[in-house]
């Protein structure tokens, strides 16, 4: 046996950790109930109508139980009560990047993207906590008619926009978190691309979470009107603290005829987090959609990306990376919801456990029986670093009527003891071998990958993976 | 059938206490140790909950059907002449061991196996005879698997009621060439049955048995709650085979549990055609190092049927192999649910666990639903499970086509094509023809 053995990974579970102190203007305190929507209300001052979708949202949360029927029961490790719902930063959203406050700038310093890198990026909507930090839109985005602001921002600027949309892909009532953030949502993006435009360069936020007990809710809608083309991408990373929060966001797509829609998110919230996030999109004809999704961090990730595949030939496809370390749970995966005619979707999700860690695959794909020439795609594939790591793969396909097909492959392996010692072979540690290994694996999907994110990917992989030995 | 025993069947709902107390009356000359059983079992029965929308191991599945109203236990044998047509239809497989044929739970035919295999100490007999004559070994090992995968309460059902079956030991060494036959049919609508098989296979043993499950007519109205479990001891080779077909009315649950010891190799086979609605749970455990599981199964599911697969395949110990293959063929406007789960434990390291489920659609409105899941715990794992839903190839179809074969005769040909990579490895001749013909019936049934 003792040839199957792989060495326990020492990892450094401190890298990555930073605490910047905040100061904070508007706090609703701790625990949730009608007062807390009423003081965000008027914070905010948001119109009659979302107050009424919040109560809403409110009864229809505390109505649903927690999944655990089916999902982790750490879910009920978390304290709806001892969580603060709302919370804004001093600062007014800003347009340029001298606005925006020292201490925000060194923080996305140290998550690593070089100051002349942002040049090239066509508007940056980075949030510190609940309120955009700063939102800029590069001056060429801006006269092709692209809307890149702060949800709150969209709603009372582009209420036309902004209400035709909202809340439509994902209702409130789609699960007991999507109700959680309808009731205390607060900041993410609105971005609206008029018909026809493709914007060149990626949109791109950074969020972070930096105070105790807080919950992020972000809300974010992004309409991609016909024919235009837009790339949204989206990163996290968060400091450490001693007691549980919770992000909850919600984000909903649409891409009318012809559009497409990438929506690239590299999530790595600490490990204290419990990151549970609604995410939909929903396709006209002939539009696509496509979720790049890379989980690396939080405790506890449940995040099933969709498409609703609305109208003839639409495409859906969600190209999936999770990591689970010691003490971490990814559960993640994807839903495929065919409703046209010659729709087509694909899912590939690739898995990496180390130490104790779970990856889950869960995964939905619908096809009705009205429909004809539909296909679907759903490859999984799990690797397992130590004994003790785990994997679990719970896909539900349904399928029905005229020439509609669906194919599922998983596989679940490790890291060949062979590769290992070849590469050590050539002077490499256990652990650059292994790392090297695990980015082998998951190459053909990080590929995808915008470059700046494919590097972040890596040196994230190489944290996590590089003090395994020594 | 007389008067007398209609109203009574009419009376004694197979859930009611009257029905249980009825039956436990018409046995009481059994051994007392089984009789306890079964009011344990007829208790847990009353204290389990029935299946739950919410509880995923019933997740697409009807949950309307499963009412339990309108099903009795017969406690009348079947007429001489009845029961005289079952015996010379139960003749699928000329060359057997033994066979023993049950109608409405009643033995009405017991073909003993050849006095060779009894000195050598062969047990093959009907379920109430071993209770009887072999008391310790069945009770050792009568429902003493664990059911996981939903249908606890039925199973507990089963257990109150098990009357007929067939138990099967093998001894250490003993191979048997020719297959062993156990027939089961349901006589007269309204009618619950139990049907019970329990294997031991003994180290080094060789064995096949048979399970038919048939009605009386095709539209048949039935409850059926079957429950087989088998155990091959260290090296034993185990083939087991059912091919159901039960009333189209039918309501059928037939659970399977299987424990491979070191080096063992289980083959089972389900051909299933029967039922309105039919579920079946396979739980296969990997007890030993070197264990060797095949689970397979047929379905051609037409009308309105619905067929509902759910199965284990737990590895508790490694350098083992299971593999399933579940292929489905969907006709009119059927159903067929497959879920299945993979799970390796933490200590089953260099395991090969294997899942495939195909479903062929045949009509626009059939509705094949797929959950294979795996669940790893160990590292040093070769594991996958594939599910495909598809319609037959045009291409293929053209082909035919092309050479004047008939659209009807085509599409059944790639049927049975479909059908045939498994049928083709059965390495006993005559029942792979039986299953042929009984998949062919079906499919050619359909215009």
């Amino acid at each position: 046996m003792s040839t199957t053995n792989t060495p326990e990974l020492d990892i450094k579970t401190d890298i990555g950790d930073f605490v910047y102190p905040e100061k904070h203007k508007y706090d609703a305190g701790i625990g949730l109930s009608e007062d807390t929507i009423n003081y965000m209300c008027e914070v905010k001052d948001e119109p009659d109508w979302i107050r009424e979708f919040r109560m809403k949202a409110l009864q229809t949360f505390r109505a649903k139980p927690l999944p655990t029927n089916w999902a982790s029961k750490d879910l009920e490790a978390i304290d709806f009560d001892k969580i603060r719902y709302y919370l804004a930063g001093d600062q007014k959203p800003s347009r340029s990047w001298d606005e925006v406050p020292d201490d925000v700038k060194a923080t996305f310093e140290r998550l690593g993207i070089p100051e002349n890198e942002r040049k090239f990026l066509a508007g940056v909507e980075a949030q510190f906590d609940s309120e955009a930090a700063y939102s800029n839109i590069k001056e060429i985005a801006a006269k092709q008619g692209v809307i890149f602001v702060g949800s709150t921002e969209g709603l009372k600027e582009h209420p036309e926009i902004f209400r035709k949309w909202f809340g439509k892909v994902i209702p409130t009532g789609d699960n007991k978190f999507s109700a959680l953030n309808s009731a205390v949502f607060s900041g993410g993006s609105f971005i609206y691309v008029p018909p026809g435009v493709k914007v060149s360069h990626p949109l791109q936020a950074y969020f972070r979470i930096n105070a105790q007990n807080f919950g992020q809710f972000e809300r974010t809608l992004i309409i991609a009107d016909e024919g235009s083309e837009v790339t949204y991408m989206e990163g996290c990373t968060a400091p450490k603290f001693d007691t549980a929060t919770l992000h909850s966001a919600v984000v909903e797509l649409v891409a009318l005829k012809g559009a497409k829609i990438q929506y690239i998110t590299v999530q790595n919230w600490s490990d204290n987090v419990f990151n549970l996030v609604t995410k939909r999109g929903l396709a006209e004809e002939d539009a696509e959609i496509r979720w790049i999704d890379c989980n690396i961090g939080s405790r506890l990730t449940m995040k099933y990306p969709g498409v609703i595949l609305k109208g003839r030939r639409a495409r859906g496809e969600v190209l999936s990376i999770a990591l689970a370390n010691d003490g971490q749970h990814q559960d993640t995966g994807a839903k495929m919801i065919h409703a046209a005619d010659e729709t087509s979707s694909n899912i590939i999700s690739k898995s990496i456990s180390v130490g104790q860690g779970r990856a889950t695959y869960r995964g939905l794909v619908n096809m009705p029986k009205h429909l004809k020439g539909c296909k679907n795609n759903t490859e999984c594939d799990a690797l397992l670093i130590n004994t003790n790591s785990r994997t679990d793969t719970y896909p539900a396909i349904t399928t029905r009527g005229d020439h509609n097909s669906v194919q599922h492959e998983a596989s679940v392996s490790k890291v060949s003891a062979d590769q290992i010692f070849y590469m050590q072979q050539r002077g490499m540690t256990e652990g650059q071998a292994m790392s090297l290994a695990v980015n082998g694996f998951i190459n053909d999907l990080a590929q995808h990958f915008p470059m700046e994110y494919s590097v972040e990917l890596k040196r994230l992989i190489d944290l996590e993976m590089e003090g395994s030995v020594g | 059938m007389n008067t007398n025993t209609l109203s009574r069947t009419k009376e004694l709902n197979i859930a009611s206490q009257e029905a249980f107390d009825a039956h436990l009356a018409s046995r009481v000359d059994l051994p007392q140790w089984w009789l306890d059983l079964k009011k344990e079992h007829w208790q847990r029965f009353q204290e389990l909950p029935p299946p739950h929308r919410k509880d995923e191991n019933w997740r697409f599945a009807s949950l309307g059907g499963l009412d339990l109203d309108g099903y009795s236990f017969s406690e009348t044998r079947p007429e001489e002449s009845t029961a005289d047509s079952f015996v010379d239809q139960s003749d699928q497989i000329r060359n057997r061991s033994g066979r023993i044929v049950f109608a409405n739970d009643h033995l009405i035919r017991n073909d003993a196996i050849a006095s060779e295999l009894a000195e050598l100490g062969v047990i093959w007999m009907p379920i109430e005879q071993a209770v009887r004559e072999h008391g310790d070994l069945l009770r050792r090992h009568f429902m003493a698997q664990p059911i996981k995968l939903g249908s606890e309460k039925f199973s507990a059902l089963h257990g109150a009621f098990c009357s007929a079956g067939t138990f099967l030991h093998v001894p250490k060494g003993v191979e048997i060439e020719a297959p062993l036959v156990a027939s089961h049919w349901t006589a007269s609508d309204g009618v619950a049955v139990f049907p019970h098989t329990l294997l031991i296979a003994d180290e080094q043993s060789k064995v096949t048995l048979v399970d038919y499950f048939s009605a009386q007519n095709s539209s048949a109205r039935n409850y059926i709650c079957g429950v087989n479990d088998l155990y091959a001891g260290p090296g034993a080779k185990v083939t087991y085979i059912s091919a159901q077909d039960w009333g189209r009315q039918s309501l059928a649950f037939h659970l399977n549990s299987t424990q491979a010891f070191k080096d063992a190799f289980i083959t089972s086979l389900n051909v299933n055609t029967g039922g309105r609605q039919a579920r079946t749970e396979s739980h296969s455990q990997v007890m030993g190092e070197g264990a060797h599981t095949e689970m397979q199964s047929l379905t051609v599911a037409t009308g309105k049927q619905e067929f509902d697969q759910r199965t284990l395949q737990t590895h508790f110990k490694g350098h083992s192999v299971s593999d399933l293959l579940y292929k489905n063929a969907l006709f009119d406007d059927s159903r067929t649910i497959f879920s299945g789960l993979i799970k390796v434990e933490e200590d089953a390291q260099q395991t090969d666990a294997y899942q495939t489920n195909r479903n062929l659609l045949l009509s626009t409105s059939a509705e094949a639903n797929a959950l294979p899941g795996l669940e790893i715990l160990a590292n040093d794992v070769k594991c996958s499970h594939g599910a495909t839903s598809g319609q037959i190839d045009d291409n293929q179809l053209y082909y035919l086509k092309a050479r004047g074969i008939s659209d009807k005769v085509a599409k059944e040909l790639l049927v049975f094509g479909f059908f045939e990579d498994v049928l083709g490895k059965l390495k006993n001749e005559e029942i792979a023809e039986n299953l042929r013909t009984v998949i062919r019936e079906h499919v050619s049934r359909i215009p």
